[in-house]
């Protein structure tokens, strides 16, 4: 009788960590945390109803808001597209058999496995800082600005759109395999039709994995829009001169734990799911008149 | 024709190589300057140093002076490691109720998981934080490492549905009719079977939890606590007295235990990203 019991929930069994881990740690703190955003709550007293306040206060009154949503937005739209195209373009150039395929592949997977890292943030100021390399290469050519290109609020944001651009290893492995998956017949096919190199892989390579730059494009985006430890780091934590490195996530860190206004910091993440809520229905929305599906 | 194309292949084979080299050129110079006298860092761009010493790594590792580089690594390990386990056995045990087993509102429960997939850790992170500070775990590995053993890594446990799924029910079925219980296929036939999806998920989530820095920043205070990329943090508040070359050191130093799994691993990490779109 025991044992039939133990059989009979084995699936409730098996599933409890994640029902456990999902109500309390996922469900419940999202409605928390919906709540929260319309309140006044610094941990210390209880959260105070205050209605849209909050929301009010992003578009009127807090100008770290705007700039915050301004360089996460050219960081996303500038460093996604460019990432993607590199890592393409490198897939296409690696995918025409190479000697050394595989050395090459892992170079180029290199960054995208340490660039999140804080170390590598490190690096990134040192290069694109005062004395840091760029400089001293642009030194060798007579052309020393002598600018620090992380301080300069013109260009700061633009070292970040190259650290992701750097990290351009990981999707192009995605890709390789994708087009590894395309039929050669399709690809013979085609020459026999006179089409040349380029024409077929514009007209057939890309169409056929089409699916797959989808796929790597509402990850990136979503990724990027959560990109932290770049902006932390080579801002040191303040977001930067003239908020030329603050990113979203970044605000709302400073506001939730720098200075406690809980709720609002709430409100703030809830824009941001909002936001990459709208960006990624529209992504499928315009793809569903390009993507080829089998 | 043929010569030409092979002269062209080679022509391709040193511009690749040549680009490789620019990609990494970074890291190699980090790696010179670790060895470099504070004095030479900035001096040239060269690679191999002429003065070469380890004062670097000394003085990066004594730290603050009282909290030294041990505690860091000891702590950063420890979260890792609770992390992995964390996940390996959680994360499996849900990715079998959902590859193999019948139940209620599976396609419900299955949808929901999807969708934390999706779900910016920002939105949460504020009454989890309230939760655990409630609970006292701030300033302590708690907040980091029990999540991982209640499956909220939903994209592990996705990876393992599909590989579970890829395992031919016929095995289930014939040690079913030999008298297996449902927990009997789970021991004996899943769990052998999944090994080489165990090995992406150990070294994605040990990765992934070296190099988080965003909940390790929230959770964590006091210094004898910080994990090692919060270590590394606190060169940067104090760059007013130059230690760079301390700095890359110790940078160096935190992305040992990556690159160490990358050599040994490289083809699982490879045909990870590969097959699941795994963001590196």
């Amino acid at each position: 009788m025991k044992k039939k019991l133990w059989e009979k929930y084995a699936a409730w069994i098996f599933l409890l960590p994640w029902i456990v881990g999902f109500l309390s740690l996922t469900f419940v703190p999202m409605v928390m945390s919906f709540y929260y955003s319309f309140t006044n709550y610094n941990l210390l007293q209880p959260p105070k109803f205050i209605g849209i306040d909050n929301y009010i206060k992003m578009f009127t009154t807090d100008l770290h808001f705007s700039n915050a949503l301004k360089v996460t937005f050219i960081y996303v739209f500038a460093s996604v597209p460019l990432q993607l195209l590199v890592s393409l373009i490198l897939a296409f150039v690696l995918n025409k058999g190479i000697k050394g395929l595989s050395f090459f592949r892992a170079a180029f997977y290199i960054p995208s496995l340490l660039g999140g890292s804080v170390a590598i943030s490190i690096l990134w100021r040192q290069i694109f800082g005062m004395n840091g390399i760029l400089n001293m290469v642009l030194d060798v050519f007579g052309l020393n600005t002598g600018i620090s290109w992380v301080a300069n609020p013109k260009t700061a944001v633009w070292t970040l759109v190259i650290l992701r651009m750097w990290q351009f290893g990981s999707p192009m492995i995605i890709f390789l395999a994708a087009i590894k998956q395309v039929p050669a017949e399709l690809m013979e096919a085609a020459e026999i039709d006179g089409a040349n190199k380029f024409q077929r892989t514009m007209r057939i390579m890309i169409p056929m994995i089409s699916p797959i730059i989808l796929f790597n494009l509402v990850m990136q985006i979503i990724s990027a829009f959560k990109v932290f430890t770049e902006s932390y780091i080579i801002s040191g934590g303040n977001g930067g001169v003239l908020d030329s490195l603050l990113f979203y996530t970044l605000h709302i860190y400073n506001e939730g734990f720098g200075k406690m206004r809980m709720g609002y910091a709430s409100a703030l993440a809830w824009f941001l799911v909002f936001i990459i809520g709208i960006l990624t229905a529209l992504v499928f929305w315009i793809s569903n008149k390009f993507v080829y599906y089998d | 024709m043929y010569k030409k194309r092979k002269l062209l292949g080679r022509i391709k084979f040193v511009v690749l190589f040549a680009f490789a080299l620019a990609i990494l050129y970074p890291l190699f110079w980090m790696l010179a300057s670790s060895f470099k006298p504070e004095s030479d860092v900035f001096k040239n761009l060269g690679l191999i140093p002429q003065n070469f010493t380890l004062e670097n790594y000394k003085i990066g590792w004594q730290s603050n002076g009282r909290v030294t580089f041990s505690t860091y690594f000891r702590n950063s390990i420890l979260v890792s490691v609770f992390c992995v386990i964390g996940n390996l056995v959680s994360c499996t045990l849900t990715a079998y109720a959902f590859a193999r087993l019948r139940f209620r509102f599976k396609k419900v429960l299955f949808a929901l998981m999807m969708m934390t997939l999706m779900l910016p850790q920002h939105a949460i992170i504020v009454p989890q934080y309230v939760y655990f500070y409630k609970l006292g775990w701030i300033d302590t590995v708690m907040p980091l490492v029990v999540p991982k053993f209640l499956a909220t890594d939903a994209f592990f446990v996705y990876l393992l549905i599909q590989f579970m799924k890829g395992i031919p029910r016929e095995l289930d079925e014939a040690a079913i009719v030999d008298g297996c219980s449902t927990y009997g296929v789970f021991f004996r036939i899943i769990l052998p079977l999944c090994r080489p999806a165990f090995v992406t998920t150990v070294i994605f989530t040990f990765m992934w939890s070296w190099n988080d820095f965003f909940t390790q920043i929230i959770y964590l205070r006091q210094v004898e606590n910080y994990t090692v990329t919060l270590a590394l943090r606190m060169f940067i508040d104090s760059t007013a007295k130059s230690a760079y070359g301390a700095m890359f050191a110790m940078s160096l130093l935190s992305m040992l235990p990556i690159m160490i799994l990358f050599i040994f691993f490289q083809k699982q990490l490879i045909e990870g990203v590969a097959t699941s779109g795994l963001k590196g």
